[in-house]
């Protein structure tokens, strides 16, 4: 056992290394690379100057094989070229959703014409793209989709409406799940395409969310046109589609970073008096830091033996599916708790004086987000129990039966 | 990155499991929680003979020289079968603290006599309940051994014992061999039968200081962070059987025309169970590898790995009654091994509470 690169891995390491230094300014020490508005043009401008660069030396979605303009990393070296890049005052990356999960779909499901046109600019971050997938009565439950695609000559025209689509505003493309067979199993009936988000009858509104910001969006499409060309895969054949990118979503999501961390629950606990001892002293106080501390080591080093597993060129085990299902609830309880430690100041959202002002607060009201986004807790207990423990499925109510006939609640 | 097992310390677990599965069948564990004998006399000889015992004791003193890992390894096999012998106290505890704070001489006597599994130790800490630090040791040595330890797990069938003992302000670790005169020894009735206990009572006992003098109480600390990394295998071992047999008996057993593992109110408590597991094992790793390397972390990794493996073979043990429903507390059935051992691992090296507030100590320093 050992932390250490092999021969290959710490050359790779130092290419990657010595590129970002000729490229990037560093971190300086305890400076977390902090949360930048995504939806701020600047900010995406920066981001898109930043992939540019990247793309033209060799560094952008380095695992793509070399057709796509990729250099055909392994795994491993992806990781590192995180590590390192993590490293670095970077912009946001806000090219995640096409590059991470759409990418990857178009690779393998598209035409030769769809790959031609799309891939490049993809990777140079000079198109931006969201996924389309989610629908105000399709979220855990996503074959329920109900936005519809009728067939009008060479085109298909779209009605209906998406929920939670991260960047819409300034994405220039989407990829869409509609509902085209509506007499066919709810699986059997869908198609996959590629949409111009500057068509016109798309509406785009920002989702207000509990912590005050927007990161995700409603779609509203009424009589979108759309030609059979940008058509990812056989018609009714989109489930396939749509599982190769939810597959690749898995890799890409994790518990999500930003945010205070344990050195500052600790440094809190120091600092809040209790009746004029640090609460740190409390034993109550005691028990619960440890019990947060062990459980989030215990996800680095799960992290540490997927990376070993990589390293070897193998896929990692099972133990690394619970990174969102551990992470996410965990971070909720130690915002609440780091929050129960100020006692009655916990309420005060905001004092407006000060950078770390909040950050709890702020954190208990970001997390519950991160508990639903990508598969909520309740999904991710029932992948475990299905495909690691190998439990029997879910008894569907709706199997064999055509979907306009699938029972969705009481009508009022 | 390496973490993980090498290939050979992986055969040796294969050998190991397969050695268990014919020659310690939870029916022995059960053999021995329904009788008097307080461990398996014949596991004890063949694991002594397949030279578990001398894993980590160096060649000179008669041992076969492998590191912590291998015995990492082990431990955990021993964990999954509920091995009914003193492994924890001999190979773990009394090993280690010769190892630690042994003089040369020391070594050489005892040493060898653990390696062939002539000879059985014993840790003798705790002086009845609470959790006992530097300043709760009564126990005193000077010149003879004075004092009263209880529980001592394995006391009653060891040959000689550790023993936590203070000389004024000093507090240090005493080797006392049991046969000697000026001790008693009483079984008491264990949470577990197949794992004993016992209190063991010095008047003017003979002993001396490991080291020849008190080694202090960092020392100890130290002898009961390596041996609670090993025994944090121990239980992840436990833990993980545990879960296993669960898994399989809900998947067999049916109710209201279906799989009692199909209902989701099982398959999301088995997946809770199998992150605890797996945390746990995560933790227990890095914990092995700062034993092996002595790593500064050593001491924070240990209380991690005793924290969580001690909660999730607790909850293992726990989910694995409920889950069996009322057989589950059945005599006849062996959840009750899992759910006594579970309690017995988790107890005598101290609480998960102790733990917590080490752990606490020592990142807040």
């Amino acid at each position: 056992m050992d932390f250490n690169d092999t021969p290959e891995e710490a050359a790779f390491r130092a290419e990657a290394r010595a590129w970002l230094q000729a490229n990037a300014e560093p971190l300086t020490a305890g400076e977390s690379p902090g949360e930048l508005e995504r939806t701020n043009p600047e900010i995406v401008k920066r981001s898109q100057a930043w992939q540019a660069k990247k793309a033209d030396n060799g560094w952008a979605c380095i695992t793509w094989p070399k057709e796509f303009g990729g250099r055909g990393a392994t795994s491993i070296q992806s990781v590192i070229w995180g590590q390192e890049e993590g490293k670095f005052r970077t912009p946001p990356n806000i090219f995640g959703i096409g590059q991470g999960m759409l990418g990857p779909t178009i690779m393998v499901h598209g035409t030769q014409e769809q790959k031609d046109r799309y891939i490049r600019p993809m990777l140079r971050g000079e198109e931006i793209w969201c996924q389309m997938f989610s629908e105000p009565s399709a979220g855990s439950d996503l074959a329920g989709l109900r936005t519809t695609a009728v067939r009008d000559g060479d085109d298909w025209i779209i009605n209906g409406q998406k929920i939670w689509t991260t960047g819409a505003q300034y994405c220039k493309w989407g990829m869409i799940v509609t509902r085209t067979d509506p007499n066919a199993e709810k699986h059997k009936g869908i198609t996959y395409f590629i949409l111009d988000m500057e068509s016109p009858g798309i509406e785009i509104r920002p989702i207000k969310q509990i912590n005050g910001m927007s990161g995700f969006n409603e779609v509203f499409f009424t009589d979108v046109r759309v030609s059979d060309k940008n058509r990812v895969g056989a018609v009714n054949d989109g489930w396939r589609g749509a599982l190769t990118t939810l597959m690749n979503e898995r890799h890409s999501i994790g518990a999500g970073g930003g945010g205070p961390d344990f050195n500052d629950l600790i440094r809190l606990t120091k600092e809040v008096q209790w009746n004029g001892k640090p609460a740190f002293e409390d034993a109550g106080v005691r028990q619960r830091l440890a019990d947060f501390y062990v459980r989030l080591k215990g996800l680095q080093y799960t992290g540490y033996r997927g990376q070993t597993a990589l390293s070897r060129g193998s896929t990692p085990g099972p133990e690394s599916s619970i990174g969102k299902l551990v992470g996410a609830p965990l971070r909720q309880d130690i915002a609440a708790f780091a929050i129960s430690l100020q006692g009655a100041a916990g309420a005060i959202l905001d004092r407006g004086d000060g950078v770390e002002e909040g950050v709890w607060q702020q954190m208990y009201l970001g997390t519950p987000g991160l508990r639903l986004a990508g598969g909520t807790d309740e999904i991710l207990r029932n992948i475990i129990a299905e495909r690691v423990l190998g439990l029997p499925p879910e008894i569907r109510a709706d199997k064999g039966m055509p979907f306009k006939d699938i029972p969705t609640g009481p009508k009022s | 990155m390496n973490f993980d097992f090498s290939d050979e310390q992986k055969l040796l677990r294969q050998t190991a499991r397969e050695f268990l599965d014919k020659n310690a069948p939870l029916t022995l564990c059960r053999a021995v929680l329904e009788s008097d004998a307080s461990f398996s006399d014949t596991l004890w000889k063949s694991v002594s003979e397949l030279g578990w015992l001398a894993t980590s004791i160096p060649e000179e003193f008669g041992g076969a020289g492998f590191g912590r890992l291998e015995m990492a390894v082990l431990a955990e096999e021993a964990g999954r079968v509920l091995a009914p012998i003193p492994f924890s106290s001999t190979a773990y505890l009394a090993t280690e603290a010769l190892l630690l704070a042994g003089t040369e001489e020391q070594k050489k006597r005892f040493l060898p006599r653990i390696a062939t599994g002539e000879w059985i130790g014993a840790f003798a800490h705790n002086e009845g309940a609470g959790e006992p630090g530097p300043k709760q040791i009564a126990t005193a040595l000077k010149d003879k051994l004075k004092g009263s330890k209880s529980p001592v797990a394995d006391g009653d069938i060891a040959h000689f014992a550790i023993v936590t003992a203070k000389s004024g302000k000093e507090v240090g670790l005493a080797i006392v061999e049991l046969g000697g005169r000026g001790i008693t020894r009483s079984t008491l009735r264990s949470i577990d039968p197949s794992r004993s206990l016992a209190t063991l009572t010095f008047k003017n006992a003979p002993a001396e200081w490991l080291g020849g003098a008190p080694c202090g109480w960092d020392k100890i600390q130290n002898l009961l962070d390596r041996s609670a990394v090993l025994m944090a295998f121990e239980q992840l071992g436990g833990a993980t059987r545990a879960f296993e047999l669960t898994r399989e008996y809900v998947l067999g057993r049916y109710a209201f025309g279906r799989p009692v593992a199909s209902f989701q109110a099982i398959k999301h408590r088995l997946a809770d169970l199998y992150v605890a597991i797996e945390l746990a094992r995560s933790n227990c790793y890095y914990a092995a590898w700062a034993l092996e390397n002595d790593a500064p972390q050593l001491g924070v990794a240990a209380c991690g790995a005793r924290v969580s493996a001690s909660d999730a073979f607790e909850l293992a043990s726990k989910e694995m009654v409920q889950m069996h429903g009322g057989v589950g507390f059945t005599w006849e059935f062996d959840c009750h091994l899992f759910y006594r051992r579970a309690k017995y691992l988790g107890s005598i090296l101290g609480s998960p509470n102790l733990w917590r507030e080490q752990l606490v100590q020592r990142l807040g320093a």
